[in-house]
């Protein structure tokens, strides 16, 4: 049957990029030579649908089966001879489609629509614009561009969710022919939905949550500038706005009876379009929940990160200690492999005519039903038998399942997280840097892992305490109308999966690779030298780079208030350096009060004190202060960095806030220095004012600009080293940032983005306080 | 009362505990029965009227030289060179021996009416000195006189300006010294003679000369075959000062050589125990041995090091002698043999050291893992004459914390030759070949050497070079006491205790090897028959 309906037809497919819609272009590429597939995809925001075409779906492993066995150029010619694309979204009435793409539409047989917002946490207003009018947009556009033929057979992918949080048995009927379910008027929650997130919009702008934005954003990057502070709080703002929308659709979705978002827009999805009185055949598919496949391509083909998958990695990495649900329940999985086959015979057969939709449960729950309890004994044997190993190399035991209730377990996760926000805000307190913050390294990535899983339990928790049972009756009858060869290549009969097998042989191993754990009992410090050593090889590379660095503590560990003590004490006598350095001490708490709060104000304000003193002697006794001060609180692998970059030919440029008497004995290390200047009395004697702004902050991103415009380099042919979030303006704009020694919040945010850390010390010997008292050696 | 000579010991059941250095502190240690212990001969009898010395010294110069006072003439320049930092060690009680032979010349100049006069410190490539030190060197009234109108000046061996190239020698050696000192009308050096390395034509070819000068003498090559470089007769890097001196003396530069001996009364009252014989310490001895080593062993590494440091040698002078350089020195070395010179019965499987808290090169500084190598193989090991007092595939074990740690202002190019040289190889010929041109030509180092108070780049280098000959005939090296990462780094392997250490040396030497200690303070020499 298939083989024969389908050939010479062109199939429309939406969702292409999708779990579902990949594997089904794969099969109609692989066993139905005279199909051809027209592709919806949306143009990505620098990407154009053909480029996401190339990279998001031909490159997928999925097609390596049939890449291998054609030979790229084939592969390519056959792709291009049957495959063509239409550049749309789902979200847009018409699709957004041009008028030659609408013929392409118009010229299809049948139109598979898989496109959907799969997440089960999706906002609110999202999940409706996609799920809930998607299905039947698609269905209106088919239509118009096909003028109405009546021929036409358009197939919704849904999901057999939409049956609910009912128990019993859901039969493969339409949501409207069933009394369990409230008449809802998908129309009015449209409206409703567009209306809360207005409403969202403006609530964001309330000024004390705006301030509170500022706040968080301040409390996450510390003082890095009014740009990117403004950036991050508006993206905090943002991410306010998706909570609130997350939180509303999860609220709406279970007043009506559905687990979340995700199921109860494709559930109002199914409903309006079985109420959108369309000329054209329709036919809708529910699979369950589907997993990697069972056979097709090869077994344990998956694409991206399932429902499943982050709740038992967690549990083998032994995050999670228990596994959520109930122990007799069914857990209703269904490998990708047989959807496709159920949705291609489906397409097959056509639809049951007279206007009237068919639907089709994929679902294995009634017929080989998966007990929960019998996956998580295969998952912990599989672990058992083969187990994750930590950042020592040491293999992770796993817990005994005791199957408690999803609540007993969410409290136990949201307690240990509790645990971690403390510990991290405690660590944020303490003033420590660099190596010494290795430990919050795990924490934080712990932390990661907690909050996940916990999202996990409660999204996912549901599902797993699920009591619907999926009839199969519409699935049975058309796999009977299956030919022989046709058994062997579409067979979508879920008893053929042996859970015991699929899960231990096929899905878990799958999982495993696909999630980058440690499989292996090599020690985490044999990966991340492989990774630092990378990661220094594209920093002292011989291309030409211009390299920025900061002066304090990313090459010495001073600053200008102890510069300045140094250089104030130099010509005292004993008692008087006692004294100045006991007022400086006494003043420093105020001093790193302005510090924090604004650090130009503080250099203005602080470099008044150099009033009236010599420039000559300052210029001699800065000398002094290099070999007497600066060097013991240098970093040696600060200062053989620069050389090194220096050696590889590249322009190193330090830009310091510090003033150019303080710096100047370093010049010969930098092919330029930016430092602030001070003006001069007309009796060769300080001011004690620096005009302009200086070069710290903001300005020292838009410095390193000008520095490449200078030397003829671009952007991302820069390098900056800094050690603060004042500095993450410069680090951002630079094409690769090095962080010294960082506080915690650079820390955190250098681990995000992958910057490399260095942590550099003083060379050892000294005396670990060193006063910056000037002394005679 | 006269100085008792030195003398070999042997170890036997009555022989008390000996001392040894150990950085800034020092421990008490039992040798195995049969282990000989090398102890110096005690401080000589000191000149009683130093002054007097001076003046006659100079007014009746040795060799080829005329007196002083007649070599000076109104309107000429004379430059007085004199020898830095590095020596004595550690720094004399003042006032220096340097000092009263400069205020005697530049009073004999002052009388001549020779006014244009410039002192200049023989840095070679050492780290410039700083204001303490020069005051401790020179005194406050010639620092004083001089510092303003800038005629103290340091020697500055990548200064384009103030070199001049004097030529080759017949082996083709670069003669490049300090211009200043070289057209003036007299150089007089003035140096100390610590050690018979010391002083000769290496005065002014090297303590003057240039990086492109020194490097000829200063490299693997030389120092392999200088056996040892404390006899200057079998000491190749002798051999090109000596061919560079003479070169020097033939261009017309005209040196007038004060060289100096001082005793050995290396510590003040308070530290006379390190320099006695252990059974002969009194309770007073003892109290100070306990008080001493546990308040150092108490305190922070910076501290221990900052007190031991500020202490200051009563050396007296036993000896000075002025006028042509060979005739000079050859007077000067048989006065320095004579103070610590031992004559010892044949060589030894195993020979330990202890390493005190100063070097020539880390006055009031930090004696980092590169300065502990250089001390035990370059001096201590080379402190014979014939052969060395260790057979060759001998093990030598040395007495040091040995910590990594490093002074930043006079040692920049220490931490990076620890930390990127060492890291690849400890070869002193691949060290040379690989690594020596770009550490000596480094723009940041020469930037330090020339402007603040850092060794040369090319220094560290020297270091290793200087236990090259060492490290062709030992066996093994073993650190007692050293830090296990930084011993390793140094390609010698960590001991906790001398007896673990001798265990660990029999595994080259094999089973009862004959041991010898070289007690010390103060300098000994050993003669090997």
């Amino acid at each position: 049957m298939i083989f024969e309906e389908l050939e010479g037809k062109t199939v429309f497919i939406t969702g292409g990029t999708g779990f579902v819609g990949t594997a089904l272009i794969e099969r109609i590429l692989r066993t139905l030579p005279n199909t051809k597939i027209v592709l919806l995809i949306r143009a990505g925001r620098r990407s154009s649908s053909t480029v996401r075409f190339k990279r998001e779906i031909l490159k997928n492993n999925c097609f390596d089966l049939l890449r291998n066995s054609l030979g790229e150029s084939r592969f390519e010619e056959m792709v291009a001879d049957r495959v063509k694309i239409a550049s749309g979204d789902v979200s847009k009435d018409n699709l957004g489609l041009s008028e030659g793409d609408v013929r392409l539409l118009g010229e299809c047989d049948i139109a598979i629509h898989s496109a959907a917002t799969v997440s089960f946490d999706a906002p609110l207003d999202s999940a409706v614009e996609v799920n809930l009018l998607g299905p039947s947009r698609v269905a209106r556009a088919f239509q118009d561009a096909s003028n109405s033929d009546p021929g036409k057979h358009f197939i919704s992918v849904s999901t057999a969710y939409v049956a609910g949080s009912r128990r019993g048995n859901a039969p493969e009927l339409s949501l409207l022919d069933n009394s369990l379910y409230p008449e809802v008027d998908w129309g009015k929650e449209v409206k409703a939905a567009r209306q809360l997130r207005d409403d969202a919009e403006l609530n964001s702008r309330n000024p004390k949550l705006l301030e509170e934005f500022q706040r968080k954003a301040r409390r996450e990057i510390g003082s890095a500038g009014i740009a990117l502070l403004a950036d991050r709080t508006e993206k905090l703002r943002k991410d306010w706005i998706r909570k609130e929308m997350v939180e509303l659709g999860r609220a709406r979705a279970a007043s009506l009876g559905w687990p979340d978002a995700y199921a109860y827009s494709k559930a109002l999805g199914e409903m309006a379009l079985s109420s959108s009185k369309l000329s054209i055949q329709i036919s809708i598919v529910r699979p369950s929940i589907i997993e990697s496949s069972l056979d097709q391509p090869y077994p344990g083909w998956i694409r991206g990160f399932r429902m499943a998958e982050p709740i038992i990695i967690s549990f083998a990495k032994g995050l999670l200690k228990e596994f959520p649900g109930v122990p007799e329940g069914v857990i209703d999985v269904i490998p990708v492999d047989l959807v496709v086959s159920a949705i291609l015979a489906v397409a097959a057969k056509g639809p049951k005519g007279g206007g009237e939709i068919e639907h089709f449960h994929v679902a294995s729950g009634s017929v080989n039903p998966l007990r929960y309890e019998s996956l998580v004994d295969m998952v912990r044997s599989y672990f058992q038998e083969h187990p994750l190993y930590d950042n020592k190399g040491q293999p992770i035991s796993l817990p005994d399942w005791s199957s408690p209730g999803r609540h007993k377990v969410q409290s136990e996760i949201s307690r240990a997280s509790k645990l971690f926000n403390l510990a991290e805000a405690a660590t944020s307190l303490l003033p420590l840097r660099g190596s010494r913050l290795n430990f919050t390294k795990e924490l934080e990535s712990k932390k990661l892992e907690i909050d996940r899983a916990l999202t996990y339990v409660e999204l996912y928790g549901s599902y797993a305490e699920c009591e619907a049972n999926y009839l199969i009756n519409n699935l049975d009858r058309l796999r009977g109308r299956l030919s022989k060869d046709e058994l062997t290549a579409f067979d979508f009969d879920p008893r053929q999966v042996n859970w015991q097998d699929f899960v231990s042989t096929v899905h878990l191993p799958s999982i495993v690779e696909h999630s980058r754990v440690k499989t292996t009992p090599e020690k985490a410090t044999v990966s991340a030298k492989r990774r630092s050593d990378r990661q220094l090889k594209d920093i002292l590379t011989e291309e030409p780079r211009l390299v920025a660095f900061d002066l304090e503590n990313t090459v010495v560990a001073a600053n200008v208030v102890d510069s300045f003590a140094y250089l104030a004490t130099r010509h005292l006598g004993g008692a008087e350096k006692v004294v100045m350095a006991a007022s400086l001490i006494a003043e420093a708490p105020s001093l790193l009060r302005l510090d924090k709060k604004d650090r130009g104000d503080f250099l203005r304000y602080f470099y008044r004190r150099y009033e009236n003193a010599n420039t000559e002697t300052l210029h001699d006794d800065s000398w002094s202060l290099l070999s007497g001060y600066l060097l013991t609180k240098a970093f040696p692998d600060a200062l053989w960095r620069v050389r090194e970059h220096r050696r590889l030919g590249h322009k190193t440029v330090l830009i310091t806030g510090a003033l150019e008497f303080v710096v100047q004995p370093l010049s010969p290390l930098f092919d330029e220095i930016v430092s602030a200047k001070m003006t001069i009395n007309d009796d060769g004697t300080l001011t004690g004012q620096v005009p302009g702004t200086p070069p710290i902050g903001e300005a020292r991103a838009e410095i390193l600009s000008q520095l490449a415009r200078k030397y003829d380099f671009s952007e991302t042919q820069t390098i900056a080293y800094a050690d603060g979030t004042s500095d993450l303006p410069m680090l951002e704009r630079a094409g690769v940032a090095v962080c010294v020694n960082p506080e915690l919040k650079l820390m955190n945010i250098a681990r995000r983005r992958g910057w490399r850390i260095e942590n550099w010390s003083r060379a050892h010997g000294s005396p670990s306080l060193y006063l910056p008292i000037a002394k005679v050696r | 009362m006269t100085s008792r000579p030195g003398f070999v010991l042997e170890v036997d059941r009555s022989t008390p505990p000996t001392l040894l250095w150990h950085g800034s502190s020092y421990r008490l240690e039992k040798f195995p029965k049969g282990t000989r212990i090398l102890y110096p001969p005690e401080p000589q009898e000191p000149l009683v009227d130093p002054r007097g010395a001076i003046e006659d010294a100079l007014e009746n110069p040795v060799g080829t030289s005329q007196p002083l006072s007649t070599l000076f003439k109104k309107g000429m320049t004379l430059v007085i060179a004199f020898d830095d930092v590095s020596l004595p060690l550690p720094q004399m009680q003042a006032p220096d021996v340097r000092q009263l032979v400069i205020e005697a010349v530049l009073e004999k100049a002052a009388a001549a009416g020779v006014d244009d006069v410039y002192l200049v410190a023989a840095l070679a490539l050492h780290r410039r000195m700083t204001e303490g030190e020069l005051r401790h060197a020179l005194g406050s009234r010639v620092y004083d006189a001089f510092t303003p109108r800038k005629r103290l000046l340091q020697h500055d061996a990548e200064d384009p300006s103030n070199l001049v190239d004097l030529g080759t020698t017949d082996q083709g050696e670069v003669v490049e010294i300090n211009k200043l000192a070289a057209e003036a009308d007299l150089l007089i050096y003035v140096n100390i003679n610590l050690v018979s390395m010391d002083g000769g034509h290496k005065s002014v070819a090297t303590g003057l000369a240039s990086y492109r000068s020194i490097r000829h003498h200063h490299n693997v090559k030389t120092m392999v075959h200088s056996r040892s470089f404390m006899d200057m007769h079998h000491s190749e890097l002798h051999s090109s000062n000596w061919r560079m001196g003479r070169h020097i003396a033939a261009q017309g530069v005209k040196i007038f050589q004060i060289e100096t001996t001082l005793n050995t009364d290396t510590f003040p009252k308070l530290f006379d125990f390190l320099s006695k014989r252990e059974w002969e310490w009194t309770l007073k001895d003892r109290s100070a041995f306990i008080a001493s080593s546990k308040s150092l062993q108490a305190s922070p590494d910076w501290l221990s090091r900052d007190i031991m440091h500020k202490i200051r040698s009563p050396y007296k002078l036993t000896g000075i002698t002025a006028g042509e350089v060979e005739a000079v020195h050859a007077r000067t070395l048989n006065k320095v043999f004579s103070q610590q010179l031992v004559t010892v019965e044949g060589q030894t499987d195993i020979l330990t050291m202890g390493l005190p808290f100063v070097g020539p090169y880390n006055v009031n500084s930090i004696m980092n893992p590169i300065l502990v190598y250089c001390l035990a193989l370059g001096y201590f090991f080379n402190m014979y004459v014939g052969k060395p007092l260790v057979r060759e595939g001998g093990v030598v074990i040395i007495s040091h914390p040995n910590k990594a740690e490093f002074d930043p202002a006079f040692h920049p190019s220490y931490i990076d030759f620890y930390e990127q040289v060492l890291t690849e190889t400890t070869n002193p010929a691949e060290i040379e070949s690989r690594f020596e041109e770009s550490f000596a030509t480094d723009p940041w180092y020469i930037h330090l050497y020339r402007n603040g108070n850092a060794y040369h780049g090319v220094h560290p280098f020297y270091m290793w070079y200087w236990g090259a000959h060492a490290l062709d005939h030992l066996g093994g090296v073993i650190v007692l006491g050293g830090d296990p990462k930084a011993t390793r780094r140094l390609g010698f392997q960590p001991a906790s205790t001398m007896m673990d250490a001798i265990e660990m040396a029999k595994s080259i030497v094999g089973d009862d090897p004959s041991i010898t200690h070289l007690h010390s303070p103060p300098l000994v020499m050993a003669e090997v028959i």
